[in-house]
């Protein structure tokens, strides 16, 4: 049977949901997928819009695994608007002129943001808050504001103000209502909310009514108020509800409700039973539901019911727990007793900035809903109470406090819940999914599960759950989740940190570990192997700085560390010299062009600023660099799991923004730091202006100059993941500056895994960059003396190991292809390409021998 | 357990470098009959011959990794894309259906002789 088209408008969270089902129910046997998706992007999380500005990028929001439609043969149009839907002839025609037929329809439209019927609403600054393109639009523009008001106190409008805020404008909400977020919280709730809110900085305005938006000079100036007070602003954004899209519905003649929406049945089929609607844009009982979690309930039902699986929707749960501004807000059931006879318990601490409100029924037996605001820890267990209907215990209150006497409660321990107890509401996933998961599949890590099951990969609230689900059930099945290095140690990289470490100050010699030999020894069974081995030659290097070639050490390296060079895919090596803060005199360049010609290199520069010669023999590496240090060059460690460079840009020494001289301050920081060994490669760049033109924030710290001194960021990196890196400390003075770094790249030497970088490690860190502020900073833990110490001492005893190497006629031995003669490796086989060469291909190797032979 | 056995009258043996040339638990490299043979040094007494050519990166360099075992077995892991080569039998641990050529190697009056015919 031929295929028939099966055709969704809209690629949004619940659009993609729905192709997401039908591609894993392995419809694309029966059906062509197509979509349209207006926007120029396709579906991404609009639910974390916000983080935007917080160093998300797009990629970071994206819900599309990259090649994941093309892979399966969806057919996209995007950017394209569907425009027209001809119901006799069953088919699509979109902006662009193409008409697509179909034999079922999908309308995933959304909505679009309600814009109140304010004079002056459609002023030079307004804007609605609804795509990446309104949020491009907004920062552009924000770049000339200081203030800016966000009309609507909801969901989406602290988002936004979140938003706003992260921009560093003065921020205001504007509320027509007498509270925040009038749908989920009550007046005290609202009140907490509020007050918490305006503590960090972002001030509220409820109960007022906006008359008019009164611009000047053709911008947005001010707006007043139904109380005849005003506010002076410089942009405006509107966030004051939502309406759905319907009007292609409309246009088709579908049902829709009195209020807009497009009328759907239970298997959400639209009056035309050939075309479906879901998300926002339907209406299911009256009712539009304006949260993401409802729609991808609708998104599976549709998906079931198009491939011929009974299924129904009957209005989802619109429990919900966010993050606002950094407060906690979750409000669930029948958060505003409703139900006849339903009581309410209330706990509400000004003091801590906490509200929480449990509804119980008239027998205070079972949990109809509640409502947290400040701390909203105890709702994913409080949801299963509910949804489980499990009988509460005496004092119902107990759920919402500390325990009375130790031990937690264990109704609220997610072991105890029932085996049918929906987990993660986002992908229908119940606990026994979960469990029959890690135990089918023999999973030992979090992240495995979340892959298997989907549990927590929606709006990730269900985390915290899923986490101890995980753990329970691998201490049930007698797993200790271990983080061994390897079979050879029983101890983590950082356990072995530290047993090396302490022994440093250990007063019998014999009780220092100096050696790989000795920590195997004392600590580890068998030979070790390629993981523990160069793991441990880290740690080594990281306590002592010994050599790392000195007899005890050079079988524990990694090829590139054996030899002091990066090797290349044919067995050759490359030869990075250390050029600090890309500062090179002509006479340097010159030698390094001289020692390329002479020994065939191929030179290219690197991301670094420095220069890289590639296709060094082993035996030409020491002659290659007996020639490098007498021209006054070290080693650039580019081999090492170690500091590589600091990149700087020209800073006020030249360029006519700079404010700062970042290239002497990036020499000095790579002159400081350079053979640091760590747990992986660490990079560096100082910025001498706002405009950042070495790239300070993708590095593990990077340095950027202010009128007052240098602010320090720290845990980015580019690579196959790229993060931004974040601010620690800001106007520092070099001496602090330094001090600051000294404890940031100790403190991460001592307790990251092995090949961690800093980002990957910051990622995992409790508490975050508040947490490393307060150990760097103000030295909660107070190491920072110890930390400064070992630094000094990685300082004081640096030496260039190439220096070392080439003095050393015994660690020049190994620099050779064969042992037992001084003949070159035959196998490599180079041709040339644009004026060099390069390692020949397997192909271009078979045409050359045959020549030769 | 070292790979020297009583091989046929043919074999015969090719000095290749004194035991104090590969410091202990690295590997060196020596070209016997035209051959690269990566020899190996596990412990002070232990020595291991395999095939120095890596089917893997096609690259001549498996002396050049770094030799521990794994669940017992002495072993090398490539040093261009890490597999694990089994030093005793030439397998590749990681693939089964992969093996590199082994030859047999011994110490006399701590001289390293490796056997000219290939095993």
């Amino acid at each position: 049977m031929a295929k028939q088209n099966l055709v969704v408008i809209g690629n949004g969270m619940v659009g993609h949901k729905f192709l997401d089902r039908m591609i894993a129910k392995g419809a694309t046997q029966n059906w062509n997928l197509i979509t349209f998706c207006e926007e120029p992007r396709i579906a991404y999380d609009r639910v974390n819009l916000s983080g935007f500005f917080n160093g998300k990028t797009e990629a970071d929001l994206t819900l599309v695994e990259p090649g994941f439609y093309q892979d399966n043969g969806v057919q996209m149009y995007v950017g394209d608007r569907a425009i027209k839907i001809d119901r006799d002839h069953k088919c699509v025609t979109s902006a662009n002129g193409i008409t697509i037929s179909y034999d079922k329809l999908v309308l995933a439209t959304g909505s679009y943001p309600f814009v109140p019927p304010i004079e002056g609403k459609d002023a030079e600054g307004t804007f609605v808050y609804r795509t990446i393109c309104d949020l491009e639009a907004i920062a552009a523009y924000a770049k000339t504001c200081r203030v800016g008001v966000v009309i609507g106190g909801g969901l989406l409008g602290l988002e936004c103000a979140n938003a706003l805020k992260n921009l560093g404008l003065e921020t205001h909400v504007v509320e027509f209502m007498p509270r925040l977020m009038p749908v989920q919280v009550d007046d005290a709730g609202g009140l907490i909310l509020k007050r918490e809110i305006e503590a960090i900085g972002v001030s509220v305005h409820t109960q007022k009514t906006t008359t008019k938006i009164v611009s000047e000079n053709g911008r947005v100036h001010k707006m007043t108020f139904a109380d005849d007070t005003e506010l002076q602003t410089d942009m405006i954004v509107f966030s004051a509800g939502i309406r759905p899209r319907d009007d292609l519905a409309r246009d088709c003649n579908l049902m829709i409700g009195d209020r807009g929406g497009i009328v759907i049945n239970e298997s959400c089929q639209t009056s035309d039973p050939d075309i479906y609607a879901i998300g926002e844009c339907a209406l299911h009982q009256n009712r539009i539901y304006g949260l993401v979690n409802p729609g991808y309930v609708m998104a599976g039902v549709a998906a079931d019911n198009i491939c011929g699986v009974d299924s129904s929707f009957d209005g989802a749960d619109i429990s919900t727990k966010l993050k606002l501004l950094g407060v906690d807000v979750a409000s669930f059931g029948d958060a505003f007793a409703k139900t006849p006879g339903a009581r309410e318990l209330t706990i509400s601490d000004a003091i801590q900035g906490t509200y929480k409100k449990l509804v119980v029924d008239e027998t205070a037996t079972t949990l109809l809903g509640g409502i947290l605001v400040g701390d909203a820890s105890a709702y994913g267990s409080l949801l299963q109470l509910m949804h489980n209907k499990t009988t509460l215990p005496p004092h119902p209150e107990d759920l919402l406090l500390p325990p009375r006497s130790g031990g937690e409660n264990a109704l609220l321990r997610v072991e105890n819940f029932p085996d049918t107890a929906q987990i993660c509401s986002c992908n229908n996933v119940s606990k026994s999914d979960i469990c029959n998961a890690i135990r089918d599949n023999g999973l030992t890590d979090l992240a495995s599960v979340k892959q298997c099951t989907k549990a927590g990969t929606g709006c990730g609230g269900c985390v915290p759950l899923v986490t101890d689900l995980f753990k329970a059930e691998l201490k049930q099945a007698g797993i200790e989740v271990k983080n061994h290095l390897c079979q050879h140690f029983a101890y983590s990289r950082q356990e072995l940190y530290h047993l090396v470490r302490s022994s440093v100050s250990s007063l019998e010699e014999s009780q220092q570990i100096y050696t790989f030999d000795q920590l195997l020894q004392r600590y580890g069974q068998g030979k070790g192997c390629e993981i523990c081995k160069p793991a441990a030659a880290s740690i080594l290097a990281s306590v002592w700085n010994e050599c790392i070639l000195n007899p005890p050490h050079v079988g524990l390296q990694d090829t590139n560390d054996a030899f002091l060079a990066n090797i290349q895919r044919d067995g050759t090596y490359s030869v990075v010299p250390r050029v600090p803060g890309g500062e090179i005199t002509p006479d340097q360049l010159i030698v390094l062009g001289e020692v390329a010609k002479e020994f065939n290199l191929y030179s290219k520069i690197t991301g670094g600023q420095r220069i890289d010669l590639f296709g060094a023999r082993v035996d030409q590496l020491p002659h290659i660099w007996a020639r490098l240090i007498e021209a006054g060059f070290e080693s650039g460690h580019a081999y090492g799991k170690a500091l590589r460079t600091v990149k700087s840009c020209v800073g006020s020494t030249w360029c006519r923004f700079g404010v700062q001289d970042s290239t002497s301050l990036a020499i000095a920081l790579e002159l400081r730091y350079r053979g640091l060994r760590a747990p992986h490669k660490l990079k560096s760049a100082v910025s001498g202006c706002t405009r950042e033109c070495a790239e300070a924030q993708s590095k593990d710290f990077g340095i950027i100059a202010t009128e007052k001194g240098w602010n320090l960021y720290i845990c980015g990196n580019g690579g196959m993941k790229p993060q931004h890196a974040q601010l620690l400390a800001a106007d520092l003075d070099k001496e602090t500056l330094i001090r600051y770094i000294d404890r940031f790249l100790m403190f991460y030497i001592r307790t990251a895994n092995r090949l961690e970088r800093t980002a990957t490690w910051f990622n995992k860190l409790e508490g975050g960059m508040e947490y490393l502020q307060q150990v760097i900073i103000e030295d909660s833990l107070g190491i920072c003396a110890e930390l400064e110490a070992e630094m000094a001492h990685q300082v004081a005893t640096y030496d260039c190991e190439w220096k070392a190497t080439i003095n050393d006629s015994t660690k020049l031995q190994r620099f050779r292809h064969f042992v037992n003669s001084d003949q070159r490796d035959p196998n490599v086989i180079r041709v040339e390409e644009r004026g060099q060469l390069r390692p020949a291909y397997e192909h271009e190797r078979q045409l050359l021998t045959i020549g030769q032979s | 357990m070292q790979a020297i056995t009583n091989q046929s009258t043919a074999t015969r043996w090719i000095t290749v470098c004194a035991l104090n040339d590969i410091l202990p638990n690295t590997g060196v490299c020596a070209l016997v009959n035209d051959q690269q043979v990566a020899i190996f040094r596990v412990g002070e007494e232990d020595l291991y011959a395999i095939a120095n050519y890596d089917p893997f990166s096609s690259a001549y360099v498996l002396s050049r990794g770094i030799v521990g075992d794994r669940n017992g077995i002495p072993k090398v892991a490539s040093p261009v894309y890490k597999q694990n080569f089994n030093l005793a039998t030439g397998e590749c641990l990681d693939n089964a259906e992969v093996r590199v050529p082994t030859f047999s190697v011994r110490v006399v009056d701590q001289q390293v002789q490796v056997g000219s015919t290939q095993l």
